[in-house]
Protein backbone atom coordinates (compact mmCIF):
# COMPACT_ATOMS: atom_id res chain seq x y z
CA UNK A 1 0.00 0.00 0.00
CA UNK A 2 2.79 2.38 1.00
CA UNK A 3 4.65 1.40 -2.12
CA UNK A 4 1.61 2.22 -4.20
CA UNK A 5 1.35 5.71 -2.72
CA UNK A 6 5.07 6.24 -3.15
CA UNK A 7 4.80 5.39 -6.85
CA UNK A 8 1.46 7.07 -7.46
CA UNK A 9 2.21 10.57 -6.16
CA UNK A 10 5.17 11.50 -8.43
CA UNK A 11 3.66 9.43 -11.26
CA UNK A 12 0.33 11.25 -11.24
CA UNK A 13 2.07 14.61 -10.89
CA UNK A 14 4.14 13.99 -14.02
CA UNK A 15 1.19 12.57 -15.93
CA UNK A 16 -0.94 15.60 -15.13
CA UNK A 17 1.71 18.29 -15.59
CA UNK A 18 4.00 16.82 -18.22
CA UNK A 19 2.29 14.21 -20.39
CA UNK A 20 -1.26 15.60 -20.49
CA UNK A 21 -0.08 19.15 -21.35
CA UNK A 22 1.93 17.71 -24.18
CA UNK A 23 -1.09 15.82 -25.52
CA UNK A 24 -3.01 19.10 -25.38
CA UNK A 25 -0.32 20.72 -27.55
CA UNK A 26 -0.61 17.86 -30.00
CA UNK A 27 -4.39 18.19 -30.08
CA UNK A 28 -4.37 21.96 -30.57
CA UNK A 29 -1.77 21.64 -33.33
CA UNK A 30 -4.39 19.63 -35.23
CA UNK A 31 -7.20 22.12 -34.57
CA UNK A 32 -8.32 25.15 -36.56
CA UNK A 33 -7.59 28.73 -35.58
CA UNK A 34 -10.68 30.63 -34.46
CA UNK A 35 -11.45 34.11 -33.27
CA UNK A 36 -12.80 33.05 -29.90
CA UNK A 37 -11.70 32.25 -26.39
CA UNK A 38 -9.86 29.90 -26.42
CA UNK A 39 -8.75 30.81 -29.95
CA UNK A 40 -9.11 27.43 -31.57
CA UNK A 41 -11.80 24.87 -32.53
CA UNK A 42 -12.95 22.23 -31.89
CA UNK A 43 -12.87 22.01 -28.11
CA UNK A 44 -13.36 18.62 -26.58
CA UNK A 45 -16.65 18.35 -24.72
CA UNK A 46 -16.55 15.19 -22.62
CA UNK A 47 -20.18 15.56 -21.64
CA UNK A 48 -21.19 14.78 -25.24
CA UNK A 49 -20.06 11.16 -24.90
CA UNK A 50 -18.70 8.93 -27.63
CA UNK A 51 -20.55 10.57 -30.53
CA UNK A 52 -19.14 13.97 -29.60
CA UNK A 53 -15.67 12.43 -29.33
CA UNK A 54 -15.93 10.92 -32.82
CA UNK A 55 -17.17 14.21 -34.15
CA UNK A 56 -14.21 15.90 -32.43
CA UNK A 57 -11.71 13.51 -34.03
CA UNK A 58 -13.27 14.15 -37.39
CA UNK A 59 -12.58 17.87 -37.10
CA UNK A 60 -8.87 17.46 -36.53
CA UNK A 61 -6.64 17.85 -39.56
CA UNK A 62 -3.08 18.51 -40.64
CA UNK A 63 -3.84 22.01 -41.92
CA UNK A 64 -1.39 23.78 -39.60
CA UNK A 65 1.42 21.48 -40.60
CA UNK A 66 0.69 22.05 -44.27
CA UNK A 67 0.74 25.77 -43.55
CA UNK A 68 4.17 25.42 -41.90
CA UNK A 69 5.60 23.73 -44.98
CA UNK A 70 4.18 26.42 -47.25
CA UNK A 71 5.55 29.38 -45.34
CA UNK A 72 9.30 29.91 -45.87
CA UNK A 73 9.74 31.53 -42.47
CA UNK A 74 9.31 28.29 -40.54
CA UNK A 75 11.52 26.17 -42.76
CA UNK A 76 14.25 28.76 -42.62
CA UNK A 77 13.91 29.10 -38.86
CA UNK A 78 14.21 25.34 -38.28
CA UNK A 79 17.17 25.05 -40.61
CA UNK A 80 18.93 28.06 -39.20
CA UNK A 81 18.34 26.89 -35.58
CA UNK A 82 19.89 23.52 -36.34
CA UNK A 83 22.76 25.19 -38.22
CA UNK A 84 23.48 27.69 -35.45
CA UNK A 85 23.25 24.94 -32.82
CA UNK A 86 25.63 22.74 -34.82
CA UNK A 87 28.35 25.35 -35.36
CA UNK A 88 27.97 26.67 -31.82
CA UNK A 89 28.45 23.12 -30.51
CA UNK A 90 31.64 22.75 -32.55
CA UNK A 91 32.93 26.12 -31.28
CA UNK A 92 32.08 25.20 -27.69
CA UNK A 93 33.92 21.89 -28.08
CA UNK A 94 37.00 23.64 -29.48
CA UNK A 95 36.94 26.15 -26.61
CA UNK A 96 36.01 23.67 -23.90
CA UNK A 97 38.31 20.73 -24.64
CA UNK A 98 41.62 22.47 -23.85
CA UNK A 99 40.16 23.80 -20.59
CA UNK A 100 38.87 20.38 -19.54
CA UNK A 101 42.21 18.85 -20.54
CA UNK A 102 44.25 21.34 -18.55
CA UNK A 103 41.97 20.84 -15.53
CA UNK A 104 42.40 17.09 -15.65
CA UNK A 105 46.20 17.49 -15.85
CA UNK A 106 46.40 20.00 -13.00
CA UNK A 107 47.74 18.93 -9.60
CA UNK A 108 45.07 16.90 -7.73
CA UNK A 109 44.87 19.45 -4.90
CA UNK A 110 43.96 22.16 -7.41
CA UNK A 111 41.22 20.24 -9.15
CA UNK A 112 38.34 20.87 -6.71
CA UNK A 113 38.98 24.63 -6.91
CA UNK A 114 39.14 24.58 -10.71
CA UNK A 115 35.97 22.52 -10.81
CA UNK A 116 34.20 25.00 -8.57
CA UNK A 117 35.33 27.86 -10.81
CA UNK A 118 33.69 26.12 -13.79
CA UNK A 119 30.48 25.35 -11.89
CA UNK A 120 30.10 28.80 -10.29
CA UNK A 121 28.90 30.57 -13.48
CA UNK A 122 26.40 27.75 -13.94
CA UNK A 123 24.69 28.79 -10.68
CA UNK A 124 24.60 32.42 -11.76
CA UNK A 125 21.54 33.61 -13.62
CA UNK A 126 21.59 32.64 -17.28
CA UNK A 127 19.80 35.87 -18.17
CA UNK A 128 22.45 37.97 -16.42
CA UNK A 129 25.29 36.14 -18.13
CA UNK A 130 23.73 36.82 -21.53
CA UNK A 131 22.99 40.41 -20.56
CA UNK A 132 26.64 40.98 -19.54
CA UNK A 133 27.62 40.65 -23.20
CA UNK A 134 25.22 43.37 -24.35
CA UNK A 135 27.37 46.04 -22.72
CA UNK A 136 30.56 44.54 -24.10
CA UNK A 137 29.51 43.98 -27.69
CA UNK A 138 27.43 47.08 -28.46
CA UNK A 139 28.71 49.72 -30.88
CA UNK A 140 29.72 52.02 -28.03
CA UNK A 141 30.63 49.00 -25.94
CA UNK A 142 33.84 48.05 -24.20
CA UNK A 143 35.18 45.75 -26.90
CA UNK A 144 34.85 48.39 -29.62
CA UNK A 145 36.27 51.01 -27.26
CA UNK A 146 39.30 48.85 -26.60
CA UNK A 147 39.88 48.02 -30.26
CA UNK A 148 39.53 51.69 -31.27
CA UNK A 149 41.97 52.76 -28.59
CA UNK A 150 44.49 50.17 -29.71
CA UNK A 151 44.08 51.46 -33.25
CA UNK A 152 43.12 48.03 -34.56
CA UNK A 153 39.93 49.34 -36.16
CA UNK A 154 39.00 52.74 -37.53
CA UNK A 155 35.30 52.61 -36.74
CA UNK A 156 33.18 50.48 -34.42
CA UNK A 157 32.36 46.95 -35.53
CA UNK A 158 28.72 45.96 -35.47
CA UNK A 159 28.68 42.80 -33.37
CA UNK A 160 25.62 43.11 -31.16
CA UNK A 161 22.41 42.05 -32.94
CA UNK A 162 24.25 39.81 -35.38
CA UNK A 163 24.75 36.05 -35.51
CA UNK A 164 28.33 36.53 -34.30
CA UNK A 165 26.99 37.84 -30.99
CA UNK A 166 24.63 34.85 -30.81
CA UNK A 167 27.58 32.46 -31.22
CA UNK A 168 29.59 34.28 -28.54
CA UNK A 169 26.59 34.15 -26.19
CA UNK A 170 26.02 30.43 -26.74
CA UNK A 171 29.68 29.45 -26.30
CA UNK A 172 29.87 31.57 -23.17
CA UNK A 173 26.74 30.27 -21.45
CA UNK A 174 27.03 26.62 -22.48
CA UNK A 175 30.80 26.21 -21.92
CA UNK A 176 30.44 24.56 -18.46
CA UNK A 177 28.10 21.93 -19.98
CA UNK A 178 30.89 20.98 -22.40
CA UNK A 179 33.77 21.16 -19.92
CA UNK A 180 32.25 19.05 -17.13
CA UNK A 181 31.59 15.75 -18.97
CA UNK A 182 34.92 15.94 -20.86
CA UNK A 183 36.76 16.68 -17.63
CA UNK A 184 35.19 13.73 -15.86
CA UNK A 185 36.17 11.44 -18.75
CA UNK A 186 39.75 12.77 -18.87
CA UNK A 187 40.20 12.69 -15.11
CA UNK A 188 39.59 8.94 -15.03
CA UNK A 189 42.24 8.36 -17.70
CA UNK A 190 45.38 6.52 -16.69
CA UNK A 191 48.35 8.74 -17.58
CA UNK A 192 50.69 5.79 -17.89
CA UNK A 193 48.87 4.98 -21.14
CA UNK A 194 50.39 8.14 -22.62
CA UNK A 195 53.84 7.16 -21.43
CA UNK A 196 53.35 3.74 -22.97
CA UNK A 197 52.34 5.34 -26.28
CA UNK A 198 55.41 7.58 -26.21
CA UNK A 199 57.67 4.66 -25.33
CA UNK A 200 56.27 2.87 -28.33
CA UNK A 201 57.35 5.75 -30.54
CA UNK A 202 54.33 8.05 -30.70
CA UNK A 203 54.91 11.76 -30.76
CA UNK A 204 53.01 13.75 -28.15
CA UNK A 205 50.49 14.89 -30.71
CA UNK A 206 50.00 11.37 -32.01
CA UNK A 207 49.56 10.06 -28.47
CA UNK A 208 46.95 12.75 -27.91
CA UNK A 209 44.98 11.79 -31.05
CA UNK A 210 45.35 8.05 -30.66
CA UNK A 211 44.96 7.70 -26.89
CA UNK A 212 43.52 10.75 -25.15
CA UNK A 213 40.80 11.70 -27.63
CA UNK A 214 39.36 8.17 -28.03
CA UNK A 215 39.34 7.71 -24.26
CA UNK A 216 37.40 10.93 -23.78
CA UNK A 217 34.90 10.08 -26.53
CA UNK A 218 31.98 9.50 -24.16
CA UNK A 219 32.58 12.86 -22.52
CA UNK A 220 32.78 14.62 -25.88
CA UNK A 221 29.53 13.03 -27.04
CA UNK A 222 27.72 13.87 -23.80
CA UNK A 223 29.00 17.47 -23.87
CA UNK A 224 27.99 17.98 -27.51
CA UNK A 225 24.44 16.75 -26.89
CA UNK A 226 24.13 18.82 -23.72
CA UNK A 227 24.93 21.90 -25.80
CA UNK A 228 23.22 21.03 -29.08
CA UNK A 229 19.79 19.93 -27.79
CA UNK A 230 18.89 22.99 -25.69
CA UNK A 231 20.48 25.45 -28.14
CA UNK A 232 18.13 24.40 -30.98
CA UNK A 233 15.17 25.68 -28.95
CA UNK A 234 17.05 28.63 -27.39
CA UNK A 235 15.04 31.80 -26.87
CA UNK A 236 16.93 34.21 -24.59
CA UNK A 237 20.21 34.41 -26.52
CA UNK A 238 18.75 35.16 -29.98
CA UNK A 239 16.30 37.66 -28.44
CA UNK A 240 18.93 39.66 -26.57
CA UNK A 241 22.06 39.28 -28.69
CA UNK A 242 20.66 38.42 -32.11
CA UNK A 243 19.26 40.82 -34.66
CA UNK A 244 16.32 40.83 -37.00
CA UNK A 245 18.33 38.51 -39.25
CA UNK A 246 18.73 35.88 -36.55
CA UNK A 247 16.07 33.28 -37.16
CA UNK A 248 15.70 30.74 -34.39
CA UNK A 249 12.66 28.59 -33.89
CA UNK A 250 12.37 29.18 -30.13
CA UNK A 251 12.00 32.88 -30.80
CA UNK A 252 9.53 32.28 -33.64
CA UNK A 253 7.39 30.07 -31.39
CA UNK A 254 7.43 32.65 -28.59
CA UNK A 255 6.40 35.43 -30.93
CA UNK A 256 3.81 33.32 -32.72
CA UNK A 257 2.18 32.67 -29.39
CA UNK A 258 2.42 36.04 -27.65
CA UNK A 259 2.35 38.51 -30.54
CA UNK A 260 0.21 36.75 -33.14
CA UNK A 261 -1.81 34.75 -30.62
CA UNK A 262 -2.00 31.93 -33.12
CA UNK A 263 -2.14 28.95 -30.77
CA UNK A 264 -2.65 26.16 -33.31
CA UNK A 265 0.33 27.27 -35.40
CA UNK A 266 2.50 27.76 -32.28
CA UNK A 267 1.55 24.25 -31.18
CA UNK A 268 2.40 22.81 -34.59
CA UNK A 269 5.79 24.60 -34.43
CA UNK A 270 6.39 22.98 -31.03
CA UNK A 271 5.44 19.51 -32.28
CA UNK A 272 7.87 19.71 -35.21
CA UNK A 273 10.63 21.11 -32.97
CA UNK A 274 10.23 18.08 -30.75
CA UNK A 275 10.30 15.73 -33.75
CA UNK A 276 13.60 17.31 -34.82
CA UNK A 277 15.06 16.87 -31.36
CA UNK A 278 13.78 13.38 -30.66
CA UNK A 279 16.65 11.65 -32.48
CA UNK A 280 19.45 13.55 -30.68
CA UNK A 281 17.58 13.08 -27.37
CA UNK A 282 17.39 9.30 -27.87
CA UNK A 283 21.05 9.14 -28.94
CA UNK A 284 22.01 11.16 -25.88
CA UNK A 285 20.11 8.88 -23.50
CA UNK A 286 21.70 5.81 -25.10
CA UNK A 287 25.13 7.32 -24.61
CA UNK A 288 24.33 8.02 -20.95
CA UNK A 289 23.07 4.50 -20.44
CA UNK A 290 26.17 3.00 -22.05
CA UNK A 291 28.31 5.06 -19.72
CA UNK A 292 26.31 3.99 -16.67
CA UNK A 293 26.63 0.34 -17.67
CA UNK A 294 30.37 0.74 -18.26
CA UNK A 295 30.75 2.20 -14.77
CA UNK A 296 28.34 -0.11 -12.97
CA UNK B 1 53.77 17.64 -12.94
CA UNK B 2 55.90 17.29 -16.03
CA UNK B 3 52.86 17.26 -18.30
CA UNK B 4 51.47 20.48 -16.97
CA UNK B 5 52.87 22.48 -19.83
CA UNK B 6 52.69 26.13 -20.81
CA UNK B 7 49.84 25.17 -23.14
CA UNK B 8 47.73 24.05 -20.19
CA UNK B 9 48.47 27.24 -18.25
CA UNK B 10 47.46 29.34 -21.25
CA UNK B 11 44.23 27.46 -21.87
CA UNK B 12 43.19 27.66 -18.22
CA UNK B 13 44.02 31.38 -18.05
CA UNK B 14 42.16 32.21 -21.25
CA UNK B 15 39.27 29.92 -20.36
CA UNK B 16 38.69 31.42 -16.95
CA UNK B 17 39.24 34.95 -18.24
CA UNK B 18 36.50 34.30 -20.80
CA UNK B 19 34.16 32.88 -18.14
CA UNK B 20 34.72 35.60 -15.56
CA UNK B 21 35.65 38.87 -17.29
CA UNK B 22 32.13 39.67 -18.56
CA UNK B 23 30.72 39.31 -15.05
CA UNK B 24 33.58 41.27 -13.46
CA UNK B 25 33.00 44.08 -15.96
CA UNK B 26 29.28 44.04 -15.14
CA UNK B 27 30.05 44.32 -11.42
CA UNK B 28 32.52 47.19 -11.95
CA UNK B 29 30.12 49.14 -14.14
CA UNK B 30 27.31 48.80 -11.60
CA UNK B 31 29.29 51.32 -9.51
CA UNK B 32 29.53 53.76 -12.41
CA UNK B 33 28.06 57.18 -11.72
CA UNK B 34 27.11 57.84 -15.34
CA UNK B 35 23.76 56.98 -16.82
CA UNK B 36 25.62 56.14 -20.01
CA UNK B 37 26.63 52.67 -19.03
CA UNK B 38 29.70 52.52 -21.24
CA UNK B 39 31.37 55.74 -20.10
CA UNK B 40 33.11 55.69 -16.72
CA UNK B 41 32.20 58.77 -14.65
CA UNK B 42 33.46 57.91 -11.21
CA UNK B 43 32.50 55.61 -8.38
CA UNK B 44 28.98 55.77 -7.01
CA UNK B 45 26.37 53.56 -5.41
CA UNK B 46 23.44 55.61 -6.65
CA UNK B 47 21.99 52.81 -8.83
CA UNK B 48 21.70 50.57 -5.79
CA UNK B 49 19.74 53.31 -4.05
CA UNK B 50 17.44 53.73 -7.04
CA UNK B 51 17.00 50.00 -7.28
CA UNK B 52 15.83 49.80 -3.66
CA UNK B 53 13.21 52.43 -4.42
CA UNK B 54 11.91 50.67 -7.51
CA UNK B 55 8.80 48.97 -6.20
CA UNK B 56 8.11 47.01 -9.35
CA UNK B 57 11.47 45.26 -8.98
CA UNK B 58 11.02 44.67 -5.26
CA UNK B 59 7.57 43.17 -5.81
CA UNK B 60 8.89 40.92 -8.55
CA UNK B 61 11.81 39.85 -6.34
CA UNK B 62 9.40 38.91 -3.55
CA UNK B 63 7.23 36.87 -5.95
CA UNK B 64 10.36 35.15 -7.30
CA UNK B 65 11.61 34.18 -3.85
CA UNK B 66 8.22 32.82 -2.78
CA UNK B 67 7.94 30.81 -6.00
CA UNK B 68 11.48 29.47 -5.64
CA UNK B 69 11.08 28.41 -1.99
CA UNK B 70 7.70 26.76 -2.57
CA UNK B 71 8.54 25.03 -5.85
CA UNK B 72 11.97 23.78 -4.76
CA UNK B 73 10.56 22.38 -1.52
CA UNK B 74 7.70 20.52 -3.21
CA UNK B 75 10.08 19.43 -5.97
CA UNK B 76 12.54 18.03 -3.43
CA UNK B 77 9.84 15.90 -1.80
CA UNK B 78 8.43 14.67 -5.13
CA UNK B 79 11.87 14.25 -6.70
CA UNK B 80 13.19 12.22 -3.76
CA UNK B 81 10.11 10.00 -3.93
CA UNK B 82 10.60 9.58 -7.67
CA UNK B 83 14.29 8.73 -7.20
CA UNK B 84 13.36 6.15 -4.58
CA UNK B 85 10.81 4.63 -6.93
CA UNK B 86 13.32 4.53 -9.81
CA UNK B 87 16.08 2.91 -7.78
CA UNK B 88 14.22 0.80 -5.21
CA UNK B 89 10.67 -0.01 -6.25
CA UNK B 90 11.64 -2.73 -8.72
CA UNK B 91 9.41 -3.47 -11.66
CA UNK B 92 5.88 -2.14 -11.93
CA UNK B 93 3.46 -1.38 -14.72
CA UNK B 94 4.44 1.78 -16.57
CA UNK B 95 7.98 1.96 -15.21
CA UNK B 96 9.38 2.82 -18.65
CA UNK B 97 6.91 5.65 -19.06
CA UNK B 98 7.78 6.87 -15.56
CA UNK B 99 11.52 7.00 -16.16
CA UNK B 100 10.87 8.58 -19.53
CA UNK B 101 8.83 11.32 -17.88
CA UNK B 102 11.66 11.90 -15.38
CA UNK B 103 14.37 12.27 -18.03
CA UNK B 104 12.44 13.98 -20.83
CA UNK B 105 11.88 17.35 -19.11
CA UNK B 106 15.66 17.67 -18.61
CA UNK B 107 16.19 17.99 -22.35
CA UNK B 108 12.81 19.37 -23.41
CA UNK B 109 13.12 22.84 -24.94
CA UNK B 110 11.76 25.36 -22.44
CA UNK B 111 9.46 26.94 -25.01
CA UNK B 112 7.63 23.62 -25.42
CA UNK B 113 7.33 22.98 -21.68
CA UNK B 114 6.05 26.51 -21.14
CA UNK B 115 3.58 26.40 -24.01
CA UNK B 116 2.17 23.02 -23.01
CA UNK B 117 1.69 24.02 -19.36
CA UNK B 118 0.01 27.25 -20.35
CA UNK B 119 -2.42 25.40 -22.61
CA UNK B 120 -3.18 23.01 -19.73
CA UNK B 121 -3.85 25.83 -17.26
CA UNK B 122 -6.14 27.56 -19.72
CA UNK B 123 -7.82 24.26 -20.57
CA UNK B 124 -8.75 23.57 -16.95
CA UNK B 125 -9.58 27.20 -16.27
CA UNK B 126 -6.86 27.86 -13.69
CA UNK B 127 -6.08 31.58 -13.46
CA UNK B 128 -2.45 32.34 -14.17
CA UNK B 129 -0.52 33.70 -11.22
CA UNK B 130 1.85 32.62 -8.52
CA UNK B 131 0.23 29.17 -8.16
CA UNK B 132 0.65 28.28 -11.82
CA UNK B 133 4.33 29.34 -11.79
CA UNK B 134 4.91 27.18 -8.71
CA UNK B 135 3.24 24.19 -10.39
CA UNK B 136 5.32 24.68 -13.54
CA UNK B 137 8.63 25.10 -11.69
CA UNK B 138 7.94 22.13 -9.43
CA UNK B 139 7.35 19.92 -12.46
CA UNK B 140 10.66 20.52 -14.20
CA UNK B 141 12.80 20.86 -11.10
CA UNK B 142 11.56 17.63 -9.50
CA UNK B 143 13.17 15.83 -12.42
CA UNK B 144 16.55 17.44 -11.68
CA UNK B 145 16.16 16.57 -7.98
CA UNK B 146 15.36 12.96 -8.77
CA UNK B 147 18.42 12.62 -11.03
CA UNK B 148 20.71 14.04 -8.31
CA UNK B 149 19.16 11.94 -5.53
CA UNK B 150 18.99 8.71 -7.53
CA UNK B 151 22.71 8.87 -8.35
CA UNK B 152 23.36 8.91 -4.59
CA UNK B 153 20.83 6.14 -3.92
CA UNK B 154 22.45 3.88 -6.51
CA UNK B 155 25.84 4.13 -4.85
CA UNK B 156 24.75 3.36 -1.29
CA UNK B 157 24.85 0.03 0.42
CA UNK B 158 21.36 -1.44 0.59
CA UNK B 159 22.25 -3.89 3.34
CA UNK B 160 22.19 -0.96 5.81
CA UNK B 161 18.49 -0.51 5.15
CA UNK B 162 17.91 -4.24 5.36
CA UNK B 163 19.71 -4.37 8.69
CA UNK B 164 17.40 -1.66 10.04
CA UNK B 165 14.36 -3.64 8.84
CA UNK B 166 15.72 -6.82 10.44
CA UNK B 167 16.18 -4.96 13.71
CA UNK B 168 12.48 -4.14 13.71
CA UNK B 169 12.21 -0.76 11.98
CA UNK B 170 9.12 -0.06 9.91
CA UNK B 171 10.02 0.77 6.29
CA UNK B 172 9.29 4.43 6.95
CA UNK B 173 11.43 4.48 10.09
CA UNK B 174 14.24 2.76 8.19
CA UNK B 175 14.00 5.46 5.54
CA UNK B 176 14.00 8.26 8.09
CA UNK B 177 16.76 6.87 10.34
CA UNK B 178 19.09 5.22 7.82
CA UNK B 179 18.44 6.22 4.23
CA UNK B 180 17.64 9.90 4.66
CA UNK B 181 20.78 10.81 6.67
CA UNK B 182 22.95 9.09 4.06
CA UNK B 183 21.33 10.71 1.04
CA UNK B 184 20.88 14.06 2.82
CA UNK B 185 23.75 15.81 0.96
CA UNK B 186 22.17 14.84 -2.36
CA UNK B 187 18.74 15.96 -1.18
CA UNK B 188 20.17 19.31 -0.10
CA UNK B 189 22.02 19.85 -3.36
CA UNK B 190 18.84 18.84 -5.18
CA UNK B 191 16.93 21.51 -3.28
CA UNK B 192 19.60 24.12 -4.05
CA UNK B 193 19.56 23.17 -7.72
CA UNK B 194 15.77 23.40 -7.84
CA UNK B 195 15.90 26.75 -6.04
CA UNK B 196 18.39 28.28 -8.49
CA UNK B 197 16.58 26.83 -11.51
CA UNK B 198 13.41 28.51 -10.31
CA UNK B 199 15.13 31.85 -9.59
CA UNK B 200 16.67 31.76 -13.02
CA UNK B 201 13.78 30.70 -15.22
CA UNK B 202 12.49 33.21 -17.73
CA UNK B 203 10.82 31.23 -20.52
CA UNK B 204 8.54 28.91 -18.56
CA UNK B 205 7.61 31.71 -16.15
CA UNK B 206 6.71 33.98 -19.09
CA UNK B 207 4.20 31.42 -20.29
CA UNK B 208 2.73 30.57 -16.89
CA UNK B 209 2.75 33.97 -15.14
CA UNK B 210 -0.31 36.14 -15.24
CA UNK B 211 -0.81 39.87 -14.81
CA UNK B 212 -1.14 39.35 -11.04
CA UNK B 213 2.35 37.92 -10.60
CA UNK B 214 5.55 38.86 -12.42
CA UNK B 215 8.89 37.29 -11.58
CA UNK B 216 12.24 39.05 -11.50
CA UNK B 217 13.62 37.40 -14.68
CA UNK B 218 10.52 38.56 -16.59
CA UNK B 219 11.05 42.11 -15.30
CA UNK B 220 14.77 42.01 -16.09
CA UNK B 221 14.12 40.66 -19.57
CA UNK B 222 11.62 43.34 -20.48
CA UNK B 223 14.00 46.01 -19.14
CA UNK B 224 17.14 44.79 -20.94
CA UNK B 225 15.34 44.27 -24.23
CA UNK B 226 15.57 48.04 -24.59
CA UNK B 227 19.30 48.02 -23.90
CA UNK B 228 21.83 48.10 -21.07
CA UNK B 229 20.69 49.86 -17.92
CA UNK B 230 22.68 50.80 -14.81
CA UNK B 231 19.92 49.65 -12.46
CA UNK B 232 20.01 46.17 -13.99
CA UNK B 233 23.79 46.18 -13.54
CA UNK B 234 23.30 46.86 -9.84
CA UNK B 235 20.65 44.16 -9.57
CA UNK B 236 22.89 41.67 -11.40
CA UNK B 237 25.76 42.47 -9.04
CA UNK B 238 23.59 41.73 -6.02
CA UNK B 239 22.50 38.42 -7.55
CA UNK B 240 26.06 37.45 -8.52
CA UNK B 241 27.20 38.31 -5.00
CA UNK B 242 24.54 36.15 -3.35
CA UNK B 243 25.32 33.17 -5.60
CA UNK B 244 29.08 33.47 -5.09
CA UNK B 245 28.80 33.61 -1.32
CA UNK B 246 26.27 30.76 -1.35
CA UNK B 247 28.29 28.43 -3.56
CA UNK B 248 31.56 29.05 -1.73
CA UNK B 249 29.92 28.52 1.67
CA UNK B 250 28.20 25.34 0.47
CA UNK B 251 31.43 23.91 -0.90
CA UNK B 252 33.38 24.74 2.28
CA UNK B 253 30.68 23.13 4.42
CA UNK B 254 30.57 19.99 2.29
CA UNK B 255 34.39 19.81 2.27
CA UNK B 256 34.45 20.01 6.06
CA UNK B 257 31.74 17.34 6.25
CA UNK B 258 33.67 15.00 3.97
CA UNK B 259 36.90 15.54 5.92
CA UNK B 260 35.02 14.75 9.13
CA UNK B 261 33.46 11.67 7.58
CA UNK B 262 36.86 10.43 6.41
CA UNK B 263 38.32 10.92 9.88
CA UNK B 264 35.43 8.96 11.40
CA UNK B 265 35.82 6.17 8.90
CA UNK B 266 39.54 5.95 9.61
CA UNK B 267 38.85 5.89 13.33
CA UNK B 268 36.33 3.10 12.78
CA UNK B 269 38.85 1.12 10.75
CA UNK B 270 41.50 1.55 13.45
CA UNK B 271 39.05 0.46 16.14
CA UNK B 272 38.35 -2.86 14.44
Amino acid sequence: MRRLILIAVPYLWLLALFLVPFLIVLKISLSDTAIAIPPYTPTLDLAGGWAAFKDFLGQLDMENFVWLTEDDLYWKAYLSSVKIAFFATVLTLVAGYPIAYAMARAAPEWRPTLLMLVILPFWTSFLIRVYAWMGILSNEGLLNGLLLKLGLIAEPLTILNTNAAVYIGIVYTYLPFMILPIYSALEKMDESLLEAAEDLGCSRLQAFWLVTVPLSKQGIIAGCFLVFIPVVGEFVIPSLLGGSGTLMIGKVLFEEFFNNRDWPVASAVAVILLLILIIPIILFQRNEQKQREAEG
Amino acid sequence: MKRFSAFNVVSLTLGFAFLYLPMIILVIYSFNDSKLVTVWAGFSTRWYGELLQNEAFLDAAWVTIRVAVASSTIATVLGTMAAYVLVRAGRFHGRTLFSGMIYAPLVMPEVITGLSLLLLFIGIGLDRGIVTIILAHTTFSMCYVSVVVSSRLVSFDRSLEEAALDLGCTPFAAFRLVTLPIIAPAVISGWLLAFTLSLDDLVIASFTAGPSATTLPIKIFSAVRLGVSPEINALSTIMIGIVTVGVITASLVSKRASVKQQAEEQAAVRAT
